[in-house]
């Protein structure tokens, strides 16, 4: 049993309205000292078996292909420790 | 013989009926296709309307992509099969990678809904051979993820290739070069963030009529086909 964090952000050239609405809203609340905030997306993939080579091309392909949308999304692959 | 043109319901699609309604107006054959049956039913173009297809689950457009049609309709519209996206449609378009680039999160966070001034730009498609170059019109919106986004390489392509179909007069959403709709190389696959099927009937308090000529467009070029 192993769990895989893949983590999904919009690329930097992207605007991300989500996150500069969430930055504005910190120094409402108290919150000083942040320049900038930018959302994403955490999935964790439980795999059956073991988080080896071949599991982990298998959770990068995922990636590509649906976690991801590759045009304005980057994504990376961890196993969770 | 009629034309026939497909239109496709997803789980949680809005406006597949009111699209057959506006292939009926024109004279055309409206075909219901269902998202999970591998059959096309042999028809002649498809139009893939509006909505929350699967709930817009992960991204708007993500799921569908995956759904059993679609696996008969990208191949069929890579080889020349006329397809027209509106709003989800459009994004269901974007990723299936039919059409490049994607759709965002509006820049001012809010769902837009409203009469919308737009210029027809491309009239070469099977869906736009209706308009004169530079006609405005009015079309209804309504989306909150609409800011037509791409690299800038591809931007530069479609500009240059004249694929943007409608631009914004007054953007609503951010959309980069003020982009409301783009086609494929070929032409025959269109995506538009506006709602031409909501706009062919002055009875129902529609701004314009001019949603109509999108169906025209395409039964003409079918039927002259």
């Amino acid at each position: 049993m192993a769990r895989v964090i893949v983590d999904v952000m919009l690329k930097p050239e992207i605007l991300d309205p989500q996150g500069q609405a969430i930055a504005r809203a910190l120094p409402r609340l108290g919150f000083s000292g942040v320049s900038a905030v930018r959302q994403g997306k955490r999935f964790e993939v439980d795999l059956e078996g073991p988080a080896d080579e071949a599991a982990l091309a298998d959770v990068r392909k995922m990636a590509e292909t649906l976690l991801a949308n590759t045009v304005i999304e980057d994504y990376t692959v961890r196993v969770e420790q | 013989m009629s034309a026939r043109v497909g239109v496709v319901t997803f789980p949680g699609t809005l406006d597949d009926q009111d699209a057959a309604r506006a292939i009926r107006l024109s004279g055309a054959e409206a075909v219901p296709l269902w998202h999970a049956d591998h059959d096309l039913k042999g028809v002649d173009a498809v139009f893939l309307p509006g909505g929350f297809s699967y709930g817009d689950y992960l991204r708007c457009g993500a799921i569908s992509r995956f759904a059993p049609l679609m696996r008969e309709l990208v191949p069929a519209a890579r080889e020349g099969l006329p397809v027209l996206g509106t709003c989800n449609g459009f994004q269901i378009l974007c990723e299936a990678h039919l059409l490049p680039g994607a759709l965002t999160r509006n820049a001012s966070l809010h769902y837009v809904c409203r009469d919308q001034r737009l210029r027809v730009e491309s009239t070469g498609t099977p869906w736009t051979n209706s308009f004169e170059p530079g006609q405005e019109v009015v079309l209804p919106i309504k989306h909150g993820e609409g800011r037509y986004v791409a690299d800038p390489e591809t931007l530069a392509a479609l500009e240059a290739d004249n694929r943007v179909v409608m631009r914004y007069l007054g953007n609503p959403n951010g959309s980069l070069n003020d982009i409301a709709g783009i086609r494929n190389e070929a032409g025959n696959v269109v995506g538009l963030m506006p709602h031409p099927e909501h706009a062919v009937e002055n009875l129902v308090g529609a701004p314009s009529t001019d949603g109509l000529g999108f169906f025209t467009s395409i039964l003409k070029k079918l039927v002259n086909a």
